[in-house]
């Protein structure tokens, strides 16, 4: 089968691999249709993540066609539709029986801060991803979900992770009506908060970020207010004047380890890997949600120190909440909102990039080439 | 408005937000929330059939952090490790705990050893590494490169210049430090 694979920092490729095979009774082989870069593969993308190994698949958002099923996979079967959460997880452990999926104890021997996630290091777990034709997805019975007939394959493929992700962070917020939410990042997932801070009863929606033209498709299909943080010197200022010096109610960080904005930050973590993350954004979500306010993180950070100001986060009193979201937890609720047309997932989709091309794709959203939000990866043999 | 009780108004009611924004408050209810309370005990929403899985066969002594008591029962099989890359890396796990700054330091090491071990290979292979195709620097020229930079108030124009030299100093040391051993073995008599 053809595959992405990672090469180095910067540098992947597209080779033949062979097409996975059951390695547990309860695994699925699914022939993917549709996977996503998404802004975290970046970290990895960018030799940011330990443990991220020369042949490995990246992808953990992908969507496709029940090919093969182990012995005990009871509610899959070949030629069924499935999405599949980022997450890996064996439904029954202390974490799974509480609903944390993304905490599961029994899918990576490699680490036990973190759960297992597809295409994303062996830090979590060693698992192929599917940016590639076939991929392996352990514990079918409890992770794979139907695709309902009435969706199509883009909005599947984003409710894997970017939208579940968005809904989550939102929820993180503890958001009462008529609360002000500031999201930090206009990526996919940033977007997703922003619209779901909305139907949790907000007041008053505030996106920020540095590039134009995300924040005016935060504006179209967020409803959201927007701030491009380079055109004030002094963002937190900025912040509190436009809520009259009180502060945002709720801070959800939606950039992760990669934020801009300081220069030192950025650099140390993204370029030289001495931090785990640049912790720009959520210092910002810090020093401008109002004490006693909530911090909502869903911006993926690596497993190393950063830089983040705790003390202000202490002396103010703030809550600081954050996880992996677990996926299919939030699905019966989110297929509602789709199918009432609250959220149309797909909109934030920008290109489609066939799976041969993954090079360019990669390095296109990275750049952030061409207005580039959400960029899909289409398998030639989907 | 903050040395007062009064927390500072809105300039739109709830009634003008239901009407403008479609699912306005449909969740408004933490009822409706499927992530609130964040812990619900319910063993059985996930769909398993066991209460502790099969074990998957280990076809190699597979490296686990320490702070696991035993190899859990699922786990990937991209990748083993190999080289001097895999021989640091089963150093961090057998060693260091996920608490400890070296763990993390010696995984991030061996991952630069990887790429250098992984191109030199690929040099004795049918499919050399070629940095041009593989960063995929052509979608500068076909996804407009130039015009998506520049006038558009980007913080991150700042550093992009750095990306080249990171992915391109390896590669110029390379072939710097074999063309110094290509004369050293050419001056020997």
């Amino acid at each position: 089968m053809r595959a992405m694979v990672y090469r180095g920092p910067y540098r992947v490729r597209v080779e033949e691999k062979d097409i996975p095979a059951i390695e547990h009774p309860n695994d699925a082989i699914v022939r993917v249709t549709r996977a996503a870069i998404c802004g975290s593969d970046l970290h990895l993308y960018h030799g940011m993540m330990p443990d991220t190994r020369v042949g490995m698949t990246f992808g953990h958002e992908f969507i496709g066609e029940v090919h093969e099923v182990g012995p005990s996979v009871e509610h899959v079967s070949p030629g069924d539709r499935v999405m599949v959460p980022f997450n890996v997880f064996c439904g029954t452990c202390y974490f799974c029986a509480r609903g944390l999926y993304s905490n599961c104890h029994n899918v990576n021997p490699n680490a036990t801060a973190v759960g297992g996630i597809y295409g994303y290091s062996h830090t979590c777990g060693g698992y192929d991803g599917g940016q590639a034709e076939y991929v392996r997805v352990p514990f079918a019975d409890v992770g794979p979900g139907l695709i309902p007939d009435w969706m199509d394959d883009d909005d599947a493929v984003l409710c894997t992770d970017a939208l579940p992700t968005g809904y989550f962070g939102a929820q993180l917020g503890d958001i009462t009506e008529g609360d002000v939410v500031v999201v930090y990042g206009a990526g996919p997932v940033g977007l997703f908060a922003a619209k779901s801070a909305w139907i949790m009863g907000a007041g008053r929606v505030i996106v920020i970020d540095h590039l134009d033209y995300r924040l005016l498709k935060a504006q179209e299909f967020a409803h959201a207010e927007t701030i491009n943080f380079t055109e004030h010197g002094d963002l937190v200022r900025h912040l509190k004047y436009l809520t009259e010096g009180l502060g945002a109610d709720v801070a959800i960080d939606a950039v992760g380890a990669e934020a801009d904005g300081n220069l030192l930050q950025h650099v140390t973590s993204a370029k030289l890997k001495l931090q785990g993350g640049s912790p720009v954004a959520l210092n910002w979500a810090i020093d401008t949600v109002r004490k006693g306010g909530t911090v909502s993180v869903v911006g993926a950070y690596g497993p190393l120190f950063s830089a983040v100001k705790f003390g202000d986060a202490m002396n103010k009193g703030l809550t600081l909440r954050m996880n992996q979201c677990p996926v299919k937890r939030q699905w019966p609720r989110l297929l509602e909102h789709i199918r009432n047309g609250y959220i149309k997932p797909s909109d934030v989709v920008t290109h489609h990039v066939p799976l041969e091309h993954i090079g360019e794709g990669y390095h296109m959203f990275s750049a952030k080439l061409d207005n580039c939000i959400k960029p899909i990866v289409v398998p030639s043999a989907a | 408005m903050t040395y007062t009780p009064h927390k500072p108004p809105l300039a739109e009611s709830s009634e003008s937000l239901r009407a403008r924004i479609p699912g306005w408050g449909a969740d408004l209810d933490p009822a409706d929330r499927p992530s609130v309370p964040r812990e619900r005990f319910d063993p059985s929403f996930s769909g398993a059939h066991w209460e502790h899985p099969e074990r998957q066969p280990e076809k190699w002594p597979r490296e686990r952090s320490v702070e696991h008591t035993r190899l859990p029962p699922v786990f990937g099989t991209a990748c083993p490790p190999k080289g001097l890359s895999g021989a640091i890396r089963k150093l961090a796990y057998a060693k260091y705990s996920e608490g400890q700054s070296a763990h993390w330091l010696l995984l991030i090491a061996a991952d630069r050893v990887d790429t250098a071990e992984s191109t030199l290979r690929s040099f004795v292979s049918l499919r050399p590494d070629n940095p041009i195709t593989q960063t995929g620097v052509l979608a500068e020229v076909k996804h407009h490169g130039i015009r998506s930079r520049f006038g558009q108030h980007r913080a991150d124009v700042k550093h992009h210049w750095m990306d080249p030299i990171i992915v391109g100093a390896p590669w110029v040391g390379g072939v710097v430090a074999s063309y110094l051993m290509v004369r050293r073995m050419a001056r020997r008599p």
